[in-house]
């Protein structure tokens, strides 16, 4: 791996979308130790670099999902394998996914080699679900293994939603008291507080407006006062799911905050939900809100780029949908070097046959810190013995490829 | 396009006489004197069900007087064996049927004819999914509307998704607007035979029974794997809670069937027996809703689904099936198809299947993105369904995923066997091929016109045709179906 990393690469020829500017042909990207040394059309090719042919390919950024349960569920049935929810009650500010994650997850393979290679990984469940982190799907170290609290507003099955957004509320003031009176609370001669020691440390920076708040809220009610909320207190806000923000489009413009959905959410699925629309992602951009396109999935987060077609086919263009699944939710999450292909920029790129979103195309290659990643995965190994059908033979086929 | 009761066959219809028979003896009036001559009373037909599409409101294509429309200037993808693709056609639809089409000039304009020049768009045949719950698990999901599953009993044979469908679910004009024009609506998987489905055309309706694909035959929802067990051995402690378990009140309640169509065969045969030389009629049997629903299987008047994830349970199904002598139609879900497709070709039993949504429950952890291109390579009938009212907004998509996976892959396959996959193969899986599924003349004017080739995930329905009445239109203003969503 070292030895490999240490080598420079070169890839020649390609259609480079960097997102970074307007797409070159015949372009090369140079790239060492995982980071991109350089991308352009007339590069110098070191005389030591390992050239790579692309012949035209199109090459991406790696593309990003940026909410996910990859790594925390393996089979959702499975209770034991499945480590979306604290279990630990309403507040579980102190919840972080990165102690669960399983980067051997049998799921990650099988979506990487649909040109995802970073994911955020979200924990769900109660008002204060716990801390999200993102990670490349190239290994176990996250990227960044708190990159923001995750909270859910909106209706609930026993009491309102009002109740609950005062309890939010309440808590990131009970943070801040915490934090100014630490000493006071330490010695034991602070008031009671309702939170623990431990939500009200996981909640204080979220408080200070040092980390993201990420708030799963989709009625145009809640996302309004939500939003005039984080404005007040100088929250980073990003709205999750949020599938009526696009009427409040300017406020949340206006208040710098982000919006991350789905955009195949069309339906009115619940009460919080009566206005879904397909092009609720083109409303928002329109009015200059981020905007990130996400599969809120772990078994599917390969159809990100599919997703993202959806985009286009109810008014994004091309070049918006791509950058909602690449520079934008790096932007979203604050992601540093991800989502655009320039000097300095981690390595993660995807090598395509042909339009990224189109079903026709294929991934020819996933680069991920520079390091080429396998196309096998357990369904491959499986399609694999099944090729041809041997019902005689123990397992049904030839021999397995290792995954 | 006619209408008829579903299913009243004559053997129906004198198993229908024989219950009024039975209802009017029992309740101690009528046929006080008994006739003195050997002489059938001449039966009285009282069906199971009012006749389809004859209630005051109810649709009926027939009676809508309906303008010939012709469309031209497009690529027929016909899913046709004959004629798999046409270049430069057009079609014309009158009185709700194909009547003709073909390729060059479009012919003359008949009087008062609609024309829609497609614009060098494709034309499809409707799509058709063999697994919807919409209606029956609408939107908004609220427990109050949630219909799928009567999950009080791991049998419940006799109940009909129909009876529970809402046509306001808003997902009923989504899957339109994506070019779906017939679905089957079945009763969840929570019970091991989870009642009736039914085949429904997608028009506007203010019931179900106004949508009912005429003549196609119900379907008897079973279900193997684990969610019987899940919710009557895990939820609670009561049978099923294994395989085992599932397997055996299967059986079990197969043998009760056999005895009570037996039961009524016999009754049907001598209706009548003498007594003192006066011929009086034969109390009929007891009617029990769930084994008459499967006495109609066993009759072949009732087509099988069986919501069936691993390769050996699709195996033990299909030795059941033979056991009791009844036709398994499709199997549903079915991630681990392709491990057996040589059987399942041989049965000629069809695989309704997603492209990749897979691993939510331990029995669908070997899903492969190639599973309808290896049944279609080996003979099977493959056949892509949603059971989803997000997928059914995108089948043509799906449809194209699978396909292309399976092409990377080197599986043998064409752009024609996947577009069959989301048409005729689901039409043959409901036994309704000969209506709709594919343009050919006389079929249904069930059509989809995309602004571009339906396997590109840009492509939009342009115009959506369901019995040749104009049910979706790109260029006009969109007012909703629901009443669900006037005036929110």
């Amino acid at each position: 791996m070292t030895l490999l990393m240490a080598l420079t690469i070169a890839l020649v020829g390609g259609e480079i979308h960097t997102m970074d500017g307007a797409p070159m042909t015949q372009g090369t990207i140079l790239i060492k130790n995982g980071q991109i040394l350089a991308v352009g059309q007339d590069l110098v090719i070191p005389a030591d670099a390992d050239v790579v042919q692309l012949d035209g390919a199109i090459v991406t950024p790696g593309l990003i999902d940026a909410w996910t349960q990859l790594g925390l569920v393996e089979i959702s049935g499975v209770d034991a394998s499945n480590d979306t929810r604290s279990g630990l009650g309403d507040l579980s500010a102190f919840h972080r996914v990165v102690d669960s994650f399983n980067a051997d997850s049998s799921l990650i393979p099988i979506q990487r080699v649909h040109g995802v290679t970073t994911v955020l990984v979200a924990p769900s469940g109660g008002l204060v679900s716990g801390a999200a982190a993102v990670f490349d799907l190239g290994g176990p170290v996250p990227i960044s293994p708190d990159v923001g609290l995750v909270v859910g507003l909106g209706g609930q099955r026993d009491g309102s939603r009002g109740s609950r957004f005062w309890r939010l509320r309440a808590l990131f003031e009970e943070a801040l008291n915490y934090g100014k009176n630490k000493m006071l609370f330490e010695r034991n001669q602070y008031r009671n507080l309702f939170a623990s020691r431990l939500n009200l440390e996981a909640v204080l920076p979220v408080a200070q407006g040092k980390k993201r708040l990420f708030v799963r809220v989709n009625r145009r009610a809640d996302i309004r006062a939500v939003v005039d909320w984080a404005v007040l207190n100088q929250i980073k806000l990003v709205l999750v799911g949020a599938r009526e923000a696009w009427l409040e489009a300017a406020r949340i413009a206006e208040a710098g905050a982000s919006v991350i959905l789905d955009p195949t959410a069309n339906a009115p699925s619940n009460f919080d939900s009566i206005q879904s629309r397909a092009d609720a992602a083109k409303l928002l951009l329109d009015a200059g809100v981020p905007v990130a396109i996400s599969t809120f999935s772990a078994h599917n987060v390969r159809k990100l780029r599919q997703w993202a077609g959806n985009a286009v086919r109810v008014g994004l263009t091309q070049r918006q949908a791509l950058e909602a699944i690449t520079r934008r939710p790096s932007e979203i999450l604050g992601l540093d070097g991800h989502g655009l292909l320039r000097k300095g920029a981690v390595a993660n790129f995807v090598v395509w046959s042909g339009d990224p979103l189109e079903f026709e195309s294929t991934v020819k290659a996933v680069y991920i810190r520079g390091v080429h990643q396998t196309k096998l995965h357990r369904q491959r190994v499986l399609f694999e013995r099944y090729r041809k059908l041997n019902p005689s033979s123990s397992h049904n086929g030839s021999e397995d490829a290792q995954p | 396009m006619v209408t008829r009761p579903l299913g009243l066959s004559s053997s129906i219809r004198s198993l229908a006489s024989g219950i009024c028979l039975g209802l009017i003896l029992c309740s101690g009036c009528g046929l006080s004197t008994p006739s003195t001559k050997a002489k059938k009373p001449k039966p009285v037909v009282v069906p199971f069900q009012p006749p389809i599409a004859k209630e005051p409101g109810a649709f009926d294509a027939q009676s809508v007087q309906q303008d010939s429309i012709l469309i031209y200037n497009a690529t027929l993808l016909t899913a046709d064996d004959a004629r798999p693709q046409i270049e430069g056609g057009w079609i014309r639809i009158n009185n709700g049927l194909i009547e003709a089409l073909g390729s060059g000039r479009a012919p003359k304009i008949m009087k008062g004819e609609r024309r829609f020049d497609a614009k060098h768009g494709f034309l499809t045949p409707g799509l058709v999914d063999t697994h919807s719950h919409l209606g029956v698990y609408p939107s908004p999901h609220v427990w109050a509307h949630s219909d799928g599953n009567e999950m009080t009993n791991p049998i419940t044979a006799g109940i009909r998704a129909e009876e529970a469908f809402w046509p306001q679910d808003p997902g009923i004009e989504r899957a339109v607007a994506g070019g779906v024009t017939t679905i089957q609506i079945l009763p969840g998987s929570g019970n091991l035979m989870g009642g009736r489905g039914a085949v429904l055309k997608l028009h506007p309706s203010r019931e179900s029974r106004a949508m009912r694909f005429p003549g196609a035959a119900d379907a008897l929802k079973m279900a193997c794997g684990e969610n019987p067990k899940r919710v009557y051995g895990k939820g609670r402690r009561a049978m099923p809670m294994s395989r085992m378990g599932s397997l055996f009140l299967m059986r079990k309640t197969w043998i009760a069937a056999r005895r009570y169509k037996l039961a009524w065969d016999t009754w049907r045969k001598n209706p009548e027996k003498m007594v003192s030389g006066v011929l009086m009629p034969v109390k009929p049997p007891k009617r029990d809703l769930n084994l008459e629903t499967l006495a109609m299987v066993l009759e072949g008047k009732i087509n099988v689904h069986v919501h069936c994830y691993r390769a050996d349970e699709m195996l033990l199904q299909l030795k059941l099936a033979k056991e009791f002598g009844y036709k398994i139609k499709s199997f549903h879900h079915a991630v681990e198809a392709y491990k057996i497709r040589d059987v399942l070709a041989r049965e000629g039993v069809s695989v309704s299947t997603w492209a990749d949504w897979w691993g939510v429950k331990i029995e669908a952890y070997d899903a492969i993105e190639q599973n309808l291109a290896l049944l279609t390579e080996s003979g099977a009938i493959a056949v892509l369904h949603t059971d989803s009212e997000e997928g059914i907004q995108r089948m043509n998509q799906e449809a194209a995923k699978a396909y292309w996976a399976g092409v990377h892959s080197g599986v043998q396959l064409s752009e024609h066997d996947a577009l069959k996959w989301i048409t005729y193969n689901p039409a043959v899986a409901l036994g309704v091929a000969e209506k709709v599924g594919s343009l050919v003349i006389g079929k249904h004017g069930d059509i989809v016109v995309w602004d571009r080739h339906p396997f590109s995930v840009y492509a939009k329905p342009q115009l959506v045709l369901i019995d040749g009445l104009i049910r979706f239109n790109s260029t006009e203003k969109r007012i909703p179906w629901s009443d669900f969503e006037v005036g929110q």
